[in-house]
């Protein structure tokens, strides 16, 4: 098999015992790696008692998986992924950096983590040695201190056992922060400071299981390919193309602070109650000039380096280190909390980053409490004397603070939007899921549907089977290179899709020059991944323990997306429920699913799925 | 070639974007292989964002050729660079004890220590480095005639990985750098 190294690495940290696991070419043809092999895996193995899983309970398995264009195709990532403790169904969450890379040096194409650590531990991967180690010295440190202290003991290892070797770059290392070590379902999987897998909140499942860290060096080259002189030209071709985004490379996804807000009126803005706002102060020439000290910063392949690092030098904030930060931390953690400065929202994204919480989850409950609190449904008293105003940055840190800990009100919020949301309903007697902008347990990327403006649409999140995630989006046509389908090919991939964007074709042509599959659009679309896309829907509908979903129900959109924007060019723009409802019907009868949003019998057969249709037969229809 | 018209590749470490391309290229052109390990070229990331791209400066007085023990080393008459004859090199690592950046490595399966060739002259990561506009490595010309057309002191950049990262993550990052290392 081309493009991978055939071998998987089994860890079960109950029994300590390791082992490596093969699969066959027939089922990596249909699954590809990532997401695809992920939801596969965790289908055959936890498929037939999913609803009674715990996501945070041992029986959950952790799966961090490469896949074959990984570090081939420009821009690597590595998919995390398991039973999600935030929807209870299946997400695919990735993440960049040399980790995928080091992996496949190493000779495994993924990790397969199950049980639970007996104390606080570490993974140390050297090539074919694993090694489970002792991490209590780390736990309970934050980001920047967690990776200091691996990066310098795993180099010390690395010395110790190989002493000519000569310098010892620093291997690569997976982390949780405080807040995945406390199950906050909102923790995410972090790399480098600033690199999180943050949909899902696998970082709580690393925590459910004392897993601190992977780190991982791996010193061979990576596998061989079909066709090496292709991978080159091919190589060249799409860097070549990223090179040319001038604008994209210049300001990064950094420039959207302003721009959704001011330009497309569908940036969350307190808590998702207006959606624009022209705070020019927020403005990424702001940015630039106050904060950027690195201008262009990506990671292993990356012809585009679109990340900024910036720290604040001047201030109560000074010193705060964190990228620009993105588009999606930058609004969550700026106007969603009405923060409208460069120095405030980049201390903000450092500390959630240290602290190991999603900026989008995290930002998005820190919203909730905003409005509760705006609202005088929490008071002071709640909060612990926290005065939770609009705009201020030093009460919502604490807050995040609190919650990373789950200590008081923490510990509800640390629940994520939703479940904190039903918690303070029955607390309070007063109506709280409406404020809750989320989506089956996720919290919604920060791209609204109301203007009309965004790439988002009504059907957006309320039919993907990642729920809130805007990396995964449902999509009409569902054969086009926006849909949920096209995105399942470079999750499973696995790579960055910033650099999919300039030569889409390319994506076809790199599958072929690595693996020798030639996989053509038509069975794509019509088969591979559709019948992923089915899985996943499956896992999700079956739930539980804790929530269920019913498509019905929860196929919809946040209450707040009914209500009429109040502000700025498109005030008085909201979805339509009955367009809402027809677009619906399309996209089921386009994804196979039937008038209530369960896939039908005959698609599942047709896709070599009867197992999955006696299951959804017996338990959700 | 005269000593002037050879070429040096310059090391501009904070405009590094850490993309590791330079690493790609390197390993592709020398192994056919994508293979980080093997480069002769490495990009450290001792601290996030003071990424260090790691190669030979070629010392005036090559210490590592001085310490071989089977003179399994030269130097290019041609471009300058330290050339590795991997039949008599050993692997015994005396050469990277004996540069003051502790710059070469020994071949992650092989045994012979492997150190930039400078390509023959026309060296691949700074091809690519240059091709991204990230300009972090470049070539020069290592004296210019017309201006002060002394030999610089090129072999001061031969330093540690640690050594490079203590100075960078103050320059980037002031006095929170100093907790950073
Ligand atoms: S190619 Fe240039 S920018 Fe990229 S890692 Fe190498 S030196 Fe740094
Ligand atoms: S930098 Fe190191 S490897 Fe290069 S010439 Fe000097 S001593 Fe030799
Ligand atoms: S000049 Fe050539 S051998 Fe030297 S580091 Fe660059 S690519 Fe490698």
């Amino acid at each position: 098999m081309q493009g991978y190294t055939g071998k998987f690495l089994e860890v079960d940290l109950s029994t300590e015992n390791t082992k490596n696991v093969t699969f066959d070419e027939s089922v990596l043809r249909k699954y590809i790696g990532g997401r695809g092999l992920a939801t596969k895996i965790l289908w055959d193995r936890l498929g037939h008692q999913w609803e009674t899983v715990d996501p945070l309970g041992p029986e959950n398995i952790l799966l961090v998986l490469t896949g074959p264009l990984t570090g081939f195709f420009p821009g690597g990532r590595i998919c995390v992924s398991g039973k999600s403790p935030q929807s209870n169904g299946v997400i695919g969450s990735t993440v960049a950096g040399e980790f995928p890379i080091e992996l496949k040096c190493a000779g495994y194409d993924g990790l397969i983590i199950t049980g639970k650590a007996a104390k606080p531990s570490y993974l140390f991967i050297m090539d074919a040695q694993t090694e489970i180690r002792d991490a209590s010295h780390v736990w309970g440190k934050n980001g920047k201190q967690t990776l200091k202290m691996l990066t310098e003991e795993g180099r010390e290892s690395l010395q110790k056992r190989f002493p000519n070797y000569g310098e010892w770059k620093e291997p690569s290392i997976l982390y949780i922060g405080p807040a995945g070590e406390n199950k906050v379902r909102m923790a995410a999987v972090m790399a480098k400071w600033t690199h999180a897998a943050g949909y899902g909140g696998y970082g709580a499942v690393m925590g459910s299981k004392n897993l601190k860290a992977l780190v991982v060096k791996g010193t061979g080259p990576l596998p061989e390919v079909e066709d090496i002189e292709q991978v080159k030209t091919l190589i060249d071709k799409v860097s070549e193309e990223c090179y040319g985004a001038d604008a994209f490379r210049r300001w990064g996804t950094s420039a959207a602070g302003y721009e959704v807000g001011a330009k497309d009126s569908s940036e969350p803005v307190r808590n998702w109650q207006e959606e624009w706002h022209n705070q020019q102060s927020f403005g990424v020439n702001r940015f630039e000039q106050r904060v950027w000290i690195k201008r262009h910063w990506g990671d292993f392949g990356c012809p585009i380096t679109c990340m900024k690092i910036a720290m604040p030098k001047v201030g109560p904030f000074k010193g705060a280190i964190g990228d620009n930060p993105d588009y999606e931390l930058q609004a969550y953690l700026g106007p969603n909390l009405g923060v409208f400065t460069p120095e405030e929202s980049v201390y903000l994204s450092s500390l959630i980053d240290d602290l190991g919480l999603c900026g989008i989850q995290g930002g998005n409950v820190l919203g909730l409490a905003g409005e509760l609190y705006q609202r005088g449904i929490l008071t002071k008293e709640d909060l612990d004397g926290i005065e939770l105003e609009w705009g201020n940055t030093e009460a919502f840190a604490a807050l995040a603070e609190k919650i990373a800990v789950r200590e008081g009100i923490g510990d509800i919020l640390a629940e994520g939007s939703y479940r904190a949301a039903l918690k303070i309903e029955e607390m309070k007697g007063k109506n709280v899921v409406q404020y809750a902008v989320q989506e089956k347990g996720v919290a919604l990327g920060a791209h609204g549907i109301r203007s009309g403006k965004d790439y988002t649409t009504d059907i957006s999140y309320a039919c993907s089977v990642q729920a809130g995630d805007h990396t995964s989006v449902a999509y009409m046509p569902i054969d086009h290179g926006d849909s949920e389908l096209a995105v399942i090919l470079h999750d499973s991939g696995v790579y960055c899709w910033f650099t999919t964007f300039a030569l889409e074709e390319a994506e076809w042509d790199f599958l072929k020059a690595v693996t020798g599959w030639k996989i053509e659009p038509e069975e794509w679309y019509k088969t591979t991944a559709l019948r992923i896309l089915q899985l996943q829907r499956a896992l999700l509908l079956l739930g539980g323990p804790d929530l269920k979903w019913n498509p019905r129900v929860h196929d919809d959109n946040p209450p707040r997306f009914y209500e009429p924007l109040p502000s700025g060019p498109y005030a008085g723009k909201k979805v339509d429920r009955a367009k809402f409802e027809e677009s619906k019907k399309e996209y089921y009868e386009a994804a196979g699913w039937d008038e209530n949003g369960i896939p039908k019998s005959e698609v599942l057969e047709r896709l070599e799925l009867e197992d999955v249709d006696r299951a959804l037969k017996e338990k959700v229809r | 070639m005269t000593t002037q018209k050879r070429i040096w590749i310059v090391r501009d470490y904070l405009r590094c974007s850490g993309c590791r391309k330079c690493e790609i290229a390197c390993s592709l052109f020398h192994e056919n292989k994508i293979w980080p390990e093997a480069s002769r070229i490495r990009v450290f990331m001792l601290v996030p964002g003071a990424e260090v791209p790691h190669l030979c400066t070629q010392c005036e007085d090559y210490p590592c050729v001085e310490s071989c023990p089977v003179e399994a080393m030269s130097v290019s008459t041609d471009t300058g660079a330290v050339l590795v004859d991997k039949e008599k090199c050993t692997g015994c690592s005396l050469c990277i004890n004996a540069c003051p950046g502790r710059i070469p490595h020994i071949h992650p399966t092989e045994k012979y220590a492997v150190i930039c060739d400078l390509c023959g002259g026309k060296p691949k990561c700074v091809k690519v480095c240059q091709k991204g506009k990230w300009d972090a490595l470049r070539t020069i010309l290592k004296a210019d005639e017309q201006w002060a057309g002394h030999d610089r002191a090129y072999e001061l950049y031969a330093l540690t990985p640690e050594e490079i990262t203590r100075d960078l993550v103050i320059n980037l990052y002031g006095e929170a750098g100093e907790e950073l290392i």
